[in-house]
């Protein structure tokens, strides 16, 4: 298959988006809503339930939270990619050089590669519901059984070979199944808070049943289950906010909106939140809560026998094409972003390659059970050239300083990016270590450092280079 | 014809939500809710697989 026909959108890869290709508003929030109704919202709302979520903090949590990650792709990102209507990665390219770009490329791809681990990972869970062989419980951190291995591998095998092959058809059965799986989803909240209300003798006559029954029974906050923090309100908004901070705070969708009409169409994320990281985590948080009421020592979080026992077949068929048909994309994304590194390597390869990377990942349960913390980290590690472009587009001309410095200077490495990356990370890991701020957390502060630490590397790095050596470009920022 | 098959489609969506509405309101039993979802899942991708995403074919949506 041509590489063209493997990437529908391929085209103005290093040139701004013309008038003709952008895309309308409903385009935006079909989008969203299909990324973000994934295989791991059937782990995330469980995990919420470990770490000993109440109701109010979970609901009012993840609608702030979420409201928060819409304001961000809508205020930071899409004001961006509307104005440069450029690629991030070639935006990063200007700002960075070929070199910098180059290391961003292999961190991005290699977090890809453990994310889709943790896709394979919720697909194949739903193996063990036909074939008896321990699962990974709660807190495992390798793989438990010779079952599970081959499971892993078997379902991981599958998706590397189709992702390398044809992407084309995955993705027209994601589009096929997006709403049917939002529906189902819709689905395990209803059967799971039905089967609390039987179990439970409650009749709900009002709001203030409900609540009752909500805040007592399915989110009952307490004590989180062992090896967990307890999850405040904030805990909760903070993770709504940050789970996609590679995307938004990060401006890796700078390559989405760069398509849009106005920089408003950015609320259409909302499409993805209140579906995939409201509904949909609540819905599967409904289940694993009314499986930790049956047994209170089953902690096992197994997407696959939870969406079986809730919606049978159907639940299972959703496991499987939410697992796989995310991390279809996720492996073809990491495997562009390994083949940028070397080109003249073949991408049937690099996928292939990848994907079975991606499977002997999803092998260790550990990337799975603790995915809130692995998804936190993955925005961390990404957040600071997010700030990097950002101050670059608004600020660095106003305060005298040359934008879109490596294209300008012909440098492939600017210093000023590359230690604004490095040391944030470094000040983000004291703070996590030394200073007792949770990893949660964490990216608020470091954004503002990333800020700072541009601008000041910026004044330093721009002005040991002398000025003939600085072209102009035709290329406007915000500033 | 198209029109045909997305009314088709569309209901077939409604009808996967419709068993477990039921059984949230103690109209039906849940191993019937699951029977009816596979039913209503094989019907949602036998028949929107004709119609969405095609560019070619009987079912194909019109140029603009």
């Amino acid at each position: 298959m041509a590489d063209d026909e493997l990437e529908p959108q391929s085209e103005f890869e290093r040139e701004p988006v013309p008038q003709r290709a952008l895309l309308g508003f409903k385009s935006f929030i079909g989008m969203y809503a299909g990324e973000h109704t994934a295989g791991t919202e059937l782990m995330i709302g469980p995990l919420f339930v470990a770490h000993g979520v109440s109701a109010f903090d979970v609901i009012i949590g993840l609608l702030l939270g979420n409201l928060l990650a819409v304001l961000s792709w809508t205020y930071l990102t899409a004001p961006i990619a509307t104005r440069r209507r450029l690629t991030l990665y070639y935006q990063l390219e200007k700002i960075c050089g070929q070199r910098l770009v180059t290391l961003y490329n292999l961190a991005n791809g290699i977090m890809f590669c453990f994310l889709a681990g943790a896709m394979v990972t919720v697909s194949a869970t739903a193996v063990g519901v036909w074939i008896d062989f321990p699962m990974p419980g709660l807190n495992d951190v390798y793989p438990n059984s010779l079952g599970w291995v081959l499971s892993v591998l078997g379902v991981g095998a599958a998706i590397a070979v189709v992702a390398a092959y044809g992407y084309e058809t995955v993705s027209k059965i994601a589009n096929i199944a997006a709403p049917w799986m939002v529906v189902v989803f819709v689905a395990f909240g209803m059967v799971g808070f039905r089967q609390f209300v039987d179990v439970t003798g409650t009749q709900i006559r009002s709001f203030d049943d409900f609540w009752q029954l909500a805040s007592t029974v399915i989110w009952k906050g307490g004590e989180p289950l062992p090896g967990r923090i307890r999850f405040t309100f904030w805990h909760v908004t903070f993770f709504a906010w940050f789970c996609n901070m590679a995307m938004h705070v990060g401006m890796s969708d700078l390559s989405v909106f760069r398509f849009a009409h106005k920089s408003w169409y950015g609320i259409a994320s909302a499409s993805g939140m209140y579906l995939g990281h409201f509904l949909a985590w609540i819905a599967a948080s409904i289940l694993y809560a009314y499986q930790l009421h049956l047994n209170p020592n089953d902690t096992n979080v197994l997407p696959g026998p939870l969406a079986y026992r809730a919606c049978g077949l159907a639940g299972l068929v959703c496991v499987v094409i939410a697992g796989w048909t995310t991390a279809n994309p996720t492996i073809y994304r990491a495997g562009l972003a390994f083949q940028a590194i070397r080109p003249q390597t073949s991408r049937f390869v690099v996928t292939l390659v990848t994907g079975m990377v991606a499977a002997v990942a999803g092998m260790f349960p550990a990337i799975a059970m603790k995915l809130l913390d692995f998804v936190a980290l993955y925005g961390m590690l990404l957040m600071p050239m997010g700030a990097v472009v950002f101050i670059d587009f608004w600020l660095i001309q106003k305060l005298g300083l040359h934008s879109d410095y490596a294209e300008r200077s012909g440098t492939n490495w600017n210093w000023a990016a590359g230690l604004t990356w490095f040391l944030t990370l470094g000040t983000c890991y004291c703070l996590v270590q030394f200073a007792g701020v949770q990893i949660f957390f964490v990216s608020l502060p470091g954004w503002f450092v990333a800020a700072a630490l541009y601008v000041l590397l910026s004044k330093l790095v721009q002005r040991r280079t002398p000025q003939g050596e600085i072209v102009e470009s035709s290329v406007h920022s915000g500033g | 014809m198209r029109a045909v098959v997305q009314i088709v489609s569309w209901i077939a969506c409604a009808a996967t939500l419709l068993p477990p509405l039921l059984f949230l309101f103690g109209c039906l039993k849940l191993d019937a809710a699951k029977h009816w979802m596979v039913f209503s899942t094989i019907v949602w991708f036998a028949v929107t697989s004709l119609w969405m995403g095609r560019k070619q074919g009987r079912f194909a949506a019109p140029k603009s």
